[in-house]
């Protein structure tokens, strides 16, 4: 049954970092690309509007940068539930 | 040395590339053919899945339809590769540690039901042919755009190609040659996009340079604003979609890339799930150098069209320019008899291509049959932007060569993957589990590859003769996977609960809500002769954004149907529990 526990207490804390980190794809993504942009828009990076910015460029490179920081969190959570594969 | 001897070099060095690695790479079992033999880094799978994903579409059209789109073309940004962040997340090391070859094997063992595996495999087997259709034309167009020689022949040298490396090598030639098409399709992409950005802005990395000012001190994009509003366009980086439908069309893009089998069965050939993980997030990194790259060209190439032909002498229009209106890609119908070029908002022609006579006019302008009755007199295709980027540029000829070296390896790659899926959903799901579950190994390899030769025979086809209707609904087999796939696979690894009644009867609903709504807006061919107009689109989804209208119910009626039946059986819910655990996945497996 102490496995059964392990496994529980891992699938509880994957699933705390997959909320996370799709409530921040989801931000970047519908949020500043899509309903928020008018907003944004008003805000310039350089020579692109803010809101028009995150559509076509910014959002990719979160998108980019969560993946590798999920493997990272996943990859720690292995070793510390003993997961851990060489 | 003349761009066609630089093109019949370049692509017949690419080709040769190819045809060695399929020979080196043969396949000798079934899992060596499904899957690689499981033992893919994850680096060579991240190329892989990159090259497998980003097709003729990507590579060609996309950089133009933003050019023209500005800020609507957003949704294929953001869909095309946000879908990866859920693969990653929510798929990919889930059903690597399942270890089964193919998503149907996944479906059916999950719900513990054939008829739950036979509605995967046509689905599957629906999504992949609306798919692979395209491809093959986009074979052949290039052939035909760069080598002059006619289509038909196009598709069916690109046919003995994929047949060669698919049929001799299977998921194992495909994936190595996949590494090389990814080297060959990124650099012959990058080129010319670093050179225009370098001449336009003196910023070398064109991802800058789209947001730098251009010689004159002021930002492409206001500039491009500007002209867009002098013309009559809507403003480039806004747009004319309304955001309830960019939201959906987004989110089925997404969630469609993330159900698609030829994309999820990549991550099955890496050694583990920590494996599956970071082959995911690095298939994403070289996806993202095209796709970030792409609207730059779009902003480039959109402002150089407007400042080279608007109000501009015909008789003093750039070459390029006469060379691509010999292809067919542009024309120019001088309807206010000023000899200049008028290029504002409105359609140019009647119709969706230009319809050349054999005469020229006063100015040596090809003239057209279909020439509309608005003002704008310039008719530009949207391919042109990535294809006569070079030519506009004043690049050397082997760059232009590069480019449809380029071409053709995006859409060989994805062909090919495509092909296999199709192949393993005949031999191994329908075959193999299903008709005759006792043959051997050696016979099944067997029949993977009679499969996949009748399967290039069928798709080779659908490119000589597209139907009508495939072409209109490439761009959705997108919304048939987030429709039918995703909800039954995220659900079975989410919701323990779940059972088969609630997935098939989610998949059917899915798929045939979606199919109807496709059918009934896009042909006509239910009830209504003509294809619907978008003023009786249901809650104002275009039928691409439809996915995710389809996508919600078939969550919704799965979980109705499955909380009122009754609960799977104990063993499957040591699956899923297993599945959950990513240690000791082993390799992917049959049994």
């Amino acid at each position: 049954m102490i496995n059964k526990n392990n496994a529980k207490k891992y699938w509880k804390e994957n699933i705390r970092y997959l909320i996370i980190l799709l409530s921040i794809w989801f931000i970047v993504s519908y949020g500043c690309g899509i309903l928020f942009r008018e907003t944004l828009n008003q805000f310039k990076l350089g020579g692109f509007k803010l809101g028009f910015w995150f559509a076509q460029q910014g959002s990719i490179y979160v998108f980019v940068v969560l993946i590798f920081v999920y493997v990272r969190l996943m990859n720690k959570l292995d070793k510390k539930y003993g997961y851990n594969e060489k | 040395m003349g761009v066609q001897t630089w093109t019949w070099i370049i692509v017949g060095i690419t080709f040769a590339i190819y045809f060695g690695i399929a020979i080196w790479a043969r396949a000798g079992s079934t899992k060596e053919f499904y899957v690689a033999g499981g033992g893919v880094s994850p680096l060579a799978n991240g190329m892989a899945t990159a090259a497998d994903w980003m097709s003729a579409a990507s590579f060609i059209s996309m950089a133009g339809i933003i050019s023209f789109a500005g800020y609507d073309g957003s949704v294929y940004l953001m869909g095309w590769t946000g879908g990866y962040v859920l693969l990653a997340l929510l798929l990919a090391p889930y059903l690597r540690k399942f270890g089964k070859f193919t998503v149907p094997d996944f479906i059916g063992d999950r719900y513990y039901s054939n008829s739950a595996r036979t509605v995967a495999v046509i689905c599957a087997l629906i999504v992949s042919f609306t798919y692979v259709a395209g491809q093959m034309r986009g074979v052949g167009i290039v052939f035909s755009q760069f080598l002059q020689i006619d289509i038909v022949y196009g598709v069916i040298i690109g046919m003995i190609i994929v047949l060669v490396f698919a049929f001799l090598g299977g998921m194992k030639g495909i994936t190595y040659t996949q590494v090389a098409q990814y080297c060959v399709l990124i650099f012959a992409f990058m080129v010319p996009a670093i050179f225009i950005s370098f001449q336009m802005t003196g910023n070398l990395i064109p991802q800058i340079g789209m947001g730098s000012a251009g010689q004159d001190g002021v930002y492409l994009l206001d500039k491009l604003d500007r002209l867009h509003t002098e013309l009559g366009f809507k403003e480039y980086t806004s747009g004319t979609k309304s955001t309830w439908d960019v939201f959906a069309i987004t989110l089925a893009l997404m969630v469609g890339t993330a159900g698609l089998p030829h994309v999820i069965v990549r991550f099955f050939t890496v050694p583990n799930v920590k494996d599956a993980r970071k082959s995911a997030g690095l298939a994403l990194l070289f996806i993202a150098i095209l796709y970030t790259t792409a609207p730059a060209i779009s902003v480039f190439s959109r402002t150089n069209l407007i400042e080279t032909v608007s109000n501009t002498n015909y008789s003093e229009i750039p070459e390029w320019f006469k060379n691509w209106e010999n292809t067919g890609l542009i024309s120019w119908t001088d309807k206010n008899n000023d000899g200049k070029i008028q290029y504002v908002s409105g359609n140019a022609i009647d119709g969706k291509k230009p319809i050349y006579t054999e005469k020229r006019g006063a100015h040596g302008e090809r003239l057209i049959t279909n020439s509309s009755t608005q003002i704008n007199e310039l008719y530009v295709d949207n391919d042109i932007m990535v294809l006569a980027n070079p030519e506009i540029a004043g690049l050397p000829n082997w760059v232009i060569a590069l480019v449809a070296a380029g071409g053709l390896a995006a859409a060989l790659s994805t062909a090919a993957g495509l092909l296999l899926v199709i192949s393993t959903s005949i031999s191994h799901d329908l075959i193999k589990k299903q008709l005759k579950p006792d043959i051997s190994d050696k016979a099944e390899l067997m029949w993977a590859r009679v499969s996949i030769f009748v399967a290039i025979v069928i798709a080779g086809l659908f490119g000589i003769y597209p139907p009508g209707f495939v072409a209109a609904v490439v761009a959705l087999a997108f919304g048939l996977a987030a429709a039918s796939f995703f909800p039954a696979i995220i659900l079975g690894i989410f919701d323990t609960r779940m059972n088969k009644e609630g997935a098939i009867a989610g998949m059917i609903v899915g798929i045939t809500l979606m199919l109807f709504y496709m059918i009934r807006f896009k042909t006509g061919l239910i009830g209504v002769m003509e294809p619907l107009p978008a003023s009786e689109w249901w809650f104002g989804t275009s039928p691409e954004g439809f996915g995710t209208v389809a996508m919600i119910l078939n969550v919704l009626v799965s979980f109705v149907v499955s909380r009122f039946t009754k609960a799977p059986p104990k063993n499957v819910v040591e699956i899923v529990e297993n599945i959950r655990i990513p240690s000791g996945a082993g390799e992917a497996s049959s049994h």
